[in-house]
């Protein structure tokens, strides 16, 4: 394959700050895609995945493979709407690796079978979580996602981990009703989701928590952890409570948060 | 078909205490009615629509109605007696719920021959509903007479979800096209705790299509036309479960769907939906899904994404045992079940694929007329989907050595994207590929007796057995059971969970005009 000159300064003898992809030999750039274009099958189709490859990066691009879909895969192959391809090609860009930034989260993302075992050694009980959805929102697809077996997004709900004893409240719980709530089952943590925001009822209802639960029990009020899609996770600090999580939260990422904050490091002696 | 040398004397106790531990479920049907169960009655009767000005116009009438009859007279009696007796000698339900509606509806609960008038009325009402039902049951026969079934066994399950009628319907065809045998329209995340049923046609439902009877209409028209143009009858399955349970069924009757999800405790421990409204709605679904010859599935496959599936492939076991108890009760027949299990076992396990076919295997072998659900590997589809599609194939070949009925395609973007155009078309090759290369090796494959996969399956049916003496032991057998966490996975207690305030403990004169029709036909059976 044609090298442009430049580019066999950038193997790992150089460093290794700029790379690029690997196929089976050093500085290839060579990778695999594969898409979908609505056109029925055919030299055009192969063509028109070409210039997207090329138009990608990839160049020279070979379309390994192509085949029409939606006609039963059989003799009507030519009646398909849609083509599929593979892709292989050398890609021209570069990686500077000096120039990755990983964003990290503050806590580590944990396995539940990693909760359970944190839970267990570091803080020798169970941890009690407490879930609602107050005022007049009867939404609780976000709290039941985040505590229900069943859980979201391929992850199990909170109730599945063994160390957490989780008890949901359901929809449309009063504020002083879940602060009495969290005293009596001695909660380490409050998780309360909001889905309805018609006239920022989410942000009111919140400080409304954040403030009854302050004034009820001050320091020793349990973690107050609220979610829902419209809840900016940057406004914790702003509306009174720990933690707040935004869209697509699974319950594994509230989980790890749990261990984090109420976890001790270190076992105790 | 390879069959296992089951230890015929240990499947007829296991039998015998999964009759023992349901009979206290087959008892709360008898003692209890809920809102849902008096709802379906209203719909199976033809009642229809919402009310427009109360809770924007997404009420159904048929809540209306029922939440009136408990205000004003309690529903221990049910809703016909009250609602039949309140359109004395003229007018529709459709009226009343307009007087409900418009606040000016006055029930009361009738006595002697005012009682006698009103129990008759409703029960040519409902009657009128249970009829197109069996219309429906004979149409289906007629269609699959017309363009034929699938070819061969396993039938091919493919999932739909775009959250949008109108794009799941042409998404539909072109899987129909693409070789799929039963097309599934998943429902939208939350539906199965809301306590009604949406109206109409949806377009906005969160991962997956809102379940209402003109989706169900419009789906089962678009599938009529592709099966007439394939010259095969193409399935339509939709979800019985959740809070609205036996209306869902109703509906599903009511517009031919095929195929039902249906699990006797899956919203008790996964949804925490209370463990007596569960077990009521579900008793009158599946009585209705016995009169509309509707094949029920199972839900066995969540054990195993919740738990090991080597360790607790029992659990599955004594659930199908379960389910098919509580099936028969209400009327379903052998090929009616499509009792569930799946592929989940860790590939990291030595041996993986023996143990999964010793028990698909065992599946087989104990419900020799079911047409088992066999669904794929979710749990430990990483996210590299290369290694998932070699995964899906060897799931797709256990299925076709052990004979099961219903295959559900697994996508090797499992975990990582709701299935695009493409995936299900190269799911849809892997399939026929392992169908049309290994779909009758079952006929040379026969597990050594004494041999590895003979002697997992025997583990595995006596694990069953004990947990069963368990569950039987206790005092309200499988209720007791859930509450005690004997699955391993939550507790749930009698008085807990979502839906308990629509339970409702029924009078001595206690009318259900579609339970007694549909039982009649039971007992004929």
């Amino acid at each position: 394959m044609p090298e442009q000159g430049q580019d066999r300064d950038f193997g790992p003898s150089t460093g290794g700050s700029v790379v690029r992809p690997y196929g089976d030999t050093t500085g290839d750039g060579m990778v695999q895609t594969s898409f979908t274009l609505p056109v029925p099958p055919g030299p055009k189709a192969d063509g028109a995945a070409l210039q997207l490859a090329q138009k990608m990066g990839i160049e020279p691009a070979m379309v390994v493979h192509s085949h029409g879909i939606g006609s039963g895969g059989g003799a009507a192959g030519d009646s398909a709407a849609f083509t599929f391809f593979v892709v292989y090609g050398s890609v021209r860009h570069l990686v500077d690796l000096d120039a990755v930034h990983v964003e990290e989260r503050p806590y580590p993302l944990l396995s539940p079978g990693e909760v359970n075992a944190a839970v267990k050694t570091r803080l020798r009980r169970s941890l009690v979580v407490l879930g609602a959805c107050i005022g007049t929102d009867a939404h609780t697809v976000g709290i039941d996602a985040i505590l229900n077996l069943k859980g979201f997004a391929g992850e199990k709900g909170l109730e599945y981990y063994r160390e957490l004893q989780v008890a949901n409240l359901g929809a449309q719980v009063s504020v002083p009703e879940l602060v009495h709530a969290a005293r009596a089952r001695k909660a380490d943590a409050v998780l309360v989701s909001q889905v309805v925001t018609q006239r920022d009822a989410h942000l009111r209802n919140t400080r409304e928590l954040a403030g009854a639960f302050r004034e009820a029990m001050g320091e020793s009020r349990p973690l107050l952890v609220v979610g829902g899609p419209r809840f900016d996770p940057a406004m914790a600090a702003d509306l009174g409570v720990d933690k707040v999580f935004g869209r697509g939260t699974t319950p594994g990422e509230v989980a790890s948060y749990l261990v984090h904050a109420l976890v001790p490091e270190e076992a105790s002696a | 078909m390879s069959r296992l040398q089951l230890d015929q004397a240990l499947v007829a106790r296991a039998r015998e205490l999964a009759a023992r531990a349901a009979a206290p479920v087959v008892d709360l049907a008898a003692t209890y009615t809920t809102v849902s169960v008096e709802r379906a009655t209203l719909r199976l009767a033809g009642l229809t629509g919402t009310d427009p000005v109360d809770g924007d116009g997404e009420v159904p009438w048929v809540n209306r109605v029922v939440d009136a009859v408990r205000d004003q007279v309690g529903l221990e009696h049910g809703v016909a007696l009250p609602a039949w007796h309140a359109l004395g000698s003229g007018g529709t339900l459709q009226d009343l719920a307009e007087q409900v509606g418009a606040g000016t509806a006055r029930f009361t609960v009738p006595e002697g021959a005012a009682a006698d008038r009103a129990r008759e009325a409703s029960r040519a009402a409902v009657g009128a509903g249970i009829a197109r039902i069996d219309a429906n049951r004979a149409r289906r026969e007629e269609l699959v007479a017309t363009h034929g079934d699938p070819p061969r066994r396993p039938w091919i399950y493919l999932i739909v979800a775009t959250g949008d009628i109108y794009e799941d319907i042409p998404q539909a065809q072109a899987a129909a096209r693409a070789g799929a045998d039963v097309i599934a329209v998943i429902r939208s995340t939350g539906q199965s705790l809301l306590d009604y049923v949406p109206e109409g046609a949806t377009r906005t439902g969160y991962a997956g299509t809102y379940a209402t009877q003109e989706n169900f209409r419009l789906m089962r028209a678009a599938l009529d036309d592709v099966s007439a143009e394939l010259g095969r009858y193409v399935r339509l399955t939709n979800y019985a479960s959740g809070l609205c349970m036996p209306e869902i069924a109703v509906l599903a009757g009511l517009e031919r769907l095929d195929m039902m999800l249906n699990d006797a405790m899956y919203g008790i421990l996964f949804r925490d939906i209370n463990p007596h409204r569960t077990f009521v709605d579900q008793r009158f679904s599946r009585m209705v899904h016995a009169r509309a010859g509707i094949i029920i599935n199972t839900g066995e496959d969540n054990y195993l994404t919740t738990a090991d599936a080597v360790d607790e492939a029992h659990t599955v076991t004594v659930s199908q045992l379960l389910n098919e108890r509580l099936a028969h009760e209400a009327g379903l027949e052998d090929w009616q079940l499509g009792l569930g299990h799946a592929f989940e076992i860790d590939p990291a396990v030595p041996e993986s694929f023996r143990l999964e076919l010793a028990h698909a295997l065992l599946a087989r072998g104990l419900f020799p007329d079911a047409p088992l659900k066999w669904m794929p590997p979710t749990k430990h589809m990483t996210g590299d989907v290369f290694r998932g599609y070699l995964l899906d194939g060897f799931f797709n070949l256990a299925g076709a050595l052990t004979g099961q009925g219903i295959l559900l395609v697994g996508m090797m973007t499992e975990a990582v994207v709701t299935p695009w155009l493409s995936d299900r078309d190269l799911a849809l090759r892997n399939v026929r590929y392992v169908l049309e290369a290994a779909g009758n090796l079952h006929e040379d494959f026969a597990p050594q007796p004494g041999g590895f996969i003979d002697r997992r399956a025997h583990t595995v049916l006596t694990e069953a057995v004990e947990l069963l003496e368990r569950i039987a032991a206790h005092p309200q057998g499988l209720i007791q059971a859930i509450a005690d966490g004997t699955f391993g996975i939550t507790k749930r207690s009698p008085d807990g969970g979502k839906g308990l305030d629509g339970v409702v403990r029924k009078a001595p004169d206690h009318h259900d005009p579609a339970t007694e029709l549909l039982t009649r036909e039971v007992s004929r059976a």
